[in-house]
């Protein structure tokens, strides 16, 4: 079944099967490994994928076809002109990975998070992210890389912002 | 794990998903969040020979408060009730709980109340909710639409009284009155699994103070979801006391019929039934600003 997605803003036109994972079809197709499976049963969130620009999804229960015509962001799609989006920096800076399997996921779920409440709680955080599992962290860093992120990308606090505002949807390139 | 190869069908309006599910009968399913259907394929559970999917039927994601029934239309999500500007009104309680604590947060970006309903798991949320509340489904075939009550609904296991080459359109809750509270308690081993046990209760008031009606039901404590009438009848018409509690708790401990597995011993769900619908029953009469 022939179908088109847009990834990471680039149209990709393939013929698949229709029980082709949306999150296979990100790594086989479009050779975008950054969307990781973890436990294959959406359980654990290293395959989230952000849906046409604030919907996180867990690519690993949905199929290809159930994309086509969609815009999907992957880890792939976050940085911009090689600045990291201010959630990447955020993980960095405040060593919100160990091994970094579950990474991308909570890197989108967080992109979701934010685009529905850019001033979430440390609460609002955790419950957002309840979904995703790390077995390194703890989650205390990665609760602080969100904050930070939050306060980054916040519109009132004014940061150097490089490449525009929110608009579309698309990510913002944010440096400190 | 890949899920076996199947046929599949994207319907665009209702009546194309009813000619795809009428033509393929049995080895058919509907296609909605997909969240319990998709891991069930890839463990091959579940191997539908085709799936309709009704993702693109935008006239099913309504929500809608009438005057007497709140209805919600097979592809709205559970993210959609979650953040619905009326689930904080003191009436919706029981909802609003459970909209909270279905699955995880991800997973609600997709998955359906409807959906839900029709999936029937055991240890499913929305099927005991929509038990305590009373809600009805609205299922299409070639007759046109049919309300089943929930308990008539909810067949067995995995099993609803959907027949073959028929859809759940929608789910309708009662809407219930201003003295009307809820409560859903929950225990899980972890967020986004299925619950260990769960009860759902919901509880309307007299003027006087008294019981008009009290909705009390159980998940994992049976084949599906289960009613425990004998705390709903022994409410009913009585004022709010703990002693009034301990005896619909007692009930639910009887009523309850769980299976032992990893989440918990037999012995331990059915200490979890009474204990949950005791904390239940007392947080929605708290809301209504009663100490039982």
């Amino acid at each position: 079944m022939k179908v088109t997605v847009k990834v990471n803003g680039v149209s990709f036109e393939r013929d698949v099967e229709p029980r082709t994972l949306l999150a296979y079809f990100l790594r086989e197709e479009c050779r975008l490994t950054g969307t990781h499976v973890g436990c294959d049963t959406s359980s654990c969130g290293c395959c989230v994928v952000v849906m046409d620009g604030v919907k996180a999804v867990k690519s690993c229960s949905m199929f290809a076809v159930q994309a086509d015509g969609h815009e999907i962001l992957t880890v792939e799609g976050l940085a911009e002109g090689g600045v990291l989006h201010a959630l990447q920096q955020g993980f960095w800076d405040q060593h919100g990975l160990q091994c970094g399997f579950c990474t991308p996921g909570m890197l989108l779920t967080s992109y979701a998070l934010l685009k529905h409440n850019a001033t979430p709680t440390e609460a609002d955080i955790r419950e957002g992210l309840a979904g995703n599992l790390c077995r390194c962290t703890g989650y205390q860093n990665i609760v602080k890389a969100v904050q930070q992120a939050a306060e980054v990308l916040r519109p009132t606090s004014a940061p150097i912002v490089v490449g525009g505002a929110t608009a579309g949807g698309q990510p913002v390139a944010v440096s400190k | 794990m890949i899920p076996a190869a199947f046929e599949y069908v994207r319907a665009h309006t209702a009546d194309e998903a009813l000619a795809a599910l009428q033509q393929h009968g049995a080895g058919a399913r509907v296609l909605a969040g997909g969240q319990s259907l998709i891991p069930a394929m890839r463990f091959r559970l579940a191997r539908p020979a085709v799936l309709v999917d009704i993702n693109a039927l935008n006239d099913l994601s309504h929500i809608r408060i009438g005057e007497k029934v709140l209805t919600i239309g097979a592809i709205a999500r559970d993210v959609d009730i979650e953040r619905a500007p009326w689930i904080t009104e003191r009436r919706w309680s029981l909802l609003h709980d459970a909209s909270r604590v279905v699955a995880d947060p991800v997973v609600r970006q997709m998955g359906t109340v409807v959906g839900s309903l029709c999936h029937n798991d055991p240890a499913g949320d929305w099927t005991t909710v929509a038990l305590a509340a009373r809600a009805e489904v609205v299922v299409r075939g070639t007759g046109g639409n049919r309300q089943i009550g929930i308990d008539d609904f909810l067949v067995d296991s995995f099993t609803t009284a959907t027949a073959d080459g028929e859809m759940a359109l929608a789910v309708e809750f009662p809407v219930p009155d201003d003295r009307t509270a809820g409560s859903y308690q929950k225990v899980e081993r972890k967020v986004g699994d299925y619950a260990t046990a769960a009860a759902a209760v919901q509880v309307s008031l007299n003027a006087d103070g008294t019981i008009r009606s009290a909705g009390v039901a159980l998940s994992a404590a049976g084949p599906c979801a289960v009613r425990v009438a004998d705390a709903e009848r022994l409410l009913a018409g009585q004022k709010p006391t703990a002693e009034l509690i301990r005896a619909a708790s007692d009930a639910a401990w009887h009523r309850s019929e769980p299976q032992g597995d990893l989440r918990g011993s037999v012995e331990f769900k059915k200490h979890l039934a009474g204990v949950l619908v005791a904390r239940g029953l007392r947080q929605a009469f708290s809301r209504l600003g009663v100490q039982a």
